[in-house]
């Protein structure tokens, strides 16, 4: 039953065989190869897995509730938390449905300089889990590349928004800071390296054999089967079906950015680590472009109702210190109503689903986490494969605990 | 299909549903359905050539605490082929908080419908394996509910066998 290097027989699995005995073994929670701390509850015939039970909420920190308990601005350093890869994303994705619901739109400058920062997160993202997952299958030079690739990124966020992780960069109706003078330069640079170790990598990995053979052919799911358990992003480009929720429903500037959606065949995990080396190359494109086409003028919007005032306006007026005191105090009234907003995350499409009920305080923030519904499919992916398929299947997901648990 | 075409043609092939109002969901298509046939409703959702919803986004539930009924599940719908996207509205009485299952109908339901009943209580008839995901088994009470207090403390739990089968007995659900 079990297939040869590079075939790509489906591995759904058959009952096993009744004169073997089914052996139960716990993988996890704490495993070098789990990053995020996640147990499978494994059946094996032999080395075969006849079945899966994956087990998740270690990292489960109660989100959701502790949105309900301060105001909007509140919640954007919890977002940051979601999927540590890529902050900026979670930061952008939350701002996008909160500001759906107010009935703002940020000015231009902001858009895209939020269109900047969420591509520089998603190329991190990627970073992370392909240099994590190449890891875990033995190629631990190609991780270090790509996280010395990540430093060089990660640096520009730290340019951008004076933290490498818990960013919390954008605010109800814009962003914290302006892009800092010498962007442009620092981001050449920086893409510059990125590239060459993409180079590297590329030509370490791509087509090395041992790679291929633990790659190829595992983990796969047909795009039915895809898009009925949920998947999005990576995972379900990789199927061959071409859906990014920055095409499909441009938001921000996408629409005036030339880009692709790169997709593979087979939807197996050597098809995911395409799509996604593909990928970070096209956010690369995105970025240079964004930068190229960027203009002047605000990075916030001008509504006293969601916005701080400045601090000249704070202690030189009372106006502007009532204002002040009005939004850290009570919050941002946020009109009643409910929105659901998508926004492409690193593994898929990000969603927040809000109700306000018209006070200060978010009534219910509902996080869609790409990864959650990512996992929820692992099960079906593995059943009929080998026990060491796991670890590259349960990379190519790029489950990321704090948001697959939120 | 624009927006309000998308509403007709819904309002015409779901007999029970009932439109949300437009500008409280800001433009987005959103319907209110019973939980009696529900599933032939989502069914014919996902299978009916002008709709499409092949994919469940999201699926979770909203207290509202003091209100009649007191819950909502809510369902995302989102179809890749014809990109549009439906919200699904039920709502469920806090006396018998039970809606039928869609895991059947979407693979994605199985965990989503796990998470609204470990969070909120709410139970999904003909669910294969309803257990709590995110919370411990022994964990008392579902945390989003409104009336669910922050600092509510839990009990201790008994430590567990650490060789134990953690696939025999499966805690069943109340």
């Amino acid at each position: 039953m079990a297939t040869g290097p590079g075939s790509l027989t489906p591995r759904r699995f058959v009952a096993p065989d009744p004169t073997d005995e089914v052996m139960e073994i716990q993988m996890g929670p704490s495993h070098p190869a789990s990053h995020g701390t996640i147990k499978f509850n494994l059946r094996l015939d032999g080395e075969t897995i006849v079945d899966v039970d994956v087990e998740i909420g270690y990292l489960h920190r109660g989100f959701e509730k502790m949105c309900e308990q301060g105001t909007w601005n509140h919640v954007f350093p919890y977002a940051d938390r979601l999927n540590y890869a890529s902050p900026l994303l979670n930061n952008v994705g939350f701002a996008l449905a909160v500001e759906k619901l107010a009935g703002i739109t940020p000015p231009e400058r902001c858009q895209y300089i939020r269109v900047i920062g969420g591509e520089i997160s998603r190329v991190t993202d990627h970073l992370t889990c392909l240099g994590m997952a190449s890891s875990e299958l033995g190629a631990i030079s190609a991780a270090f590349y790509m996280l010395e690739a990540r430093e060089f990124l990660y640096d520009l966020v730290e340019a951008l928004t004076g933290a490498r992780l818990t960013v919390t960069y954008c605010r109800l109706g814009g962003v914290m800071k302006d892009l800092p003078a010498d962007m442009k330069a620092r981001t050449e640079v920086a893409l510059r390296q990125v590239r060459r170790v993409l180079a590297d990598c590329d030509r370490l990995l791509s087509r090395n054999r041992i790679f291929l053979d633990r790659m190829t052919g595992i983990g796969g799911l047909s795009a039915e089967e895809a898009i009925s358990w949920g998947l999005s992003g990576p995972l379900l480009r990789a199927c061959g079906v071409a859906y990014d929720v920055r095409k499909a429903n441009p938001y921000l500037v996408y629409d005036r950015l030339d880009f692709e959606v790169p997709t593979g065949t087979t939807g197996d995990n050597y098809d995911r680590f395409m799509v996604r080396m593909a990928e970070m190359e096209q956010s690369m494109r995105i970025i240079e472009q964004a930068l190229a086409q960027i203009p002047d003028g605000p990075i916030m919007v001008n509504d006293p109702r969601f916005v701080l005032p400045p601090k000249s306006e704070v202690y030189n007026s009372i106006e502007g210190l009532m204002n002040h005191f009005k939004l850290v105090i009570e919050g941002q009234k946020v009109p009643a109503g409910e929105v659901y907003v998508a926004s492409e995350g690193g593994n898929g499409e990000l969603g927040f689903y809000l109700v306000s009920d018209g006070s200060g305080r978010p009534y219910r923030v509902r996080v869609r986490p790409p990864s959650f519904y990512g996992m929820g499919a692992v099960g079906d992916m593995l059943r009929g494969c080998m026990l060491a398929d796991i670890i590259p299947t349960f990379g190519q997901v790029n489950m990321i605990g704090g948001e697959c648990d939120h | 299909m624009t927006p309000d075409a998308l509403r007709q043609r819904l309002a015409a092939l779901l007999p029970g549903a009932k439109p949300f109002p437009a500008d409280a969901a800001r433009g987005e298509v959103v319907i209110l359905l019973g939980a009696d046939g529900l599933e032939e409703a989502l069914r014919t959702l996902r299978d009916h050539p002008e709709l499409r919803l092949e994919q469940l986004s999201d699926l979770t539930a909203v207290d509202y605490l003091g209100r009649t009924p007191r819950f909502e599940v809510v369902y995302q719908l989102h179809s890749i082929s014809l990109n549009h996207r439906v919200r699904v509205k039920v709502p469920v009485p806090e006396d018998q908080p039970v809606v039928p299952s869609a895991a059947g109908i979407w693979k994605a339901a199985n965990w989503a419908e796990r998470e609204a009943w470990d969070m909120f209580g709410i139970r999904f008839a003909g669910h294969p394996d309803l257990r709590r995901i995110l919370m411990y088994p022994e964990f008392q009470g579902h945390p989003l509910r409104k009336d669910y207090q922050v600092l509510h403390r839990q009990p201790l739990v008994p430590e567990r066998d650490p060789i134990g089968s953690p696939w025999a007995p499966r805690t069943p659900t109340r």
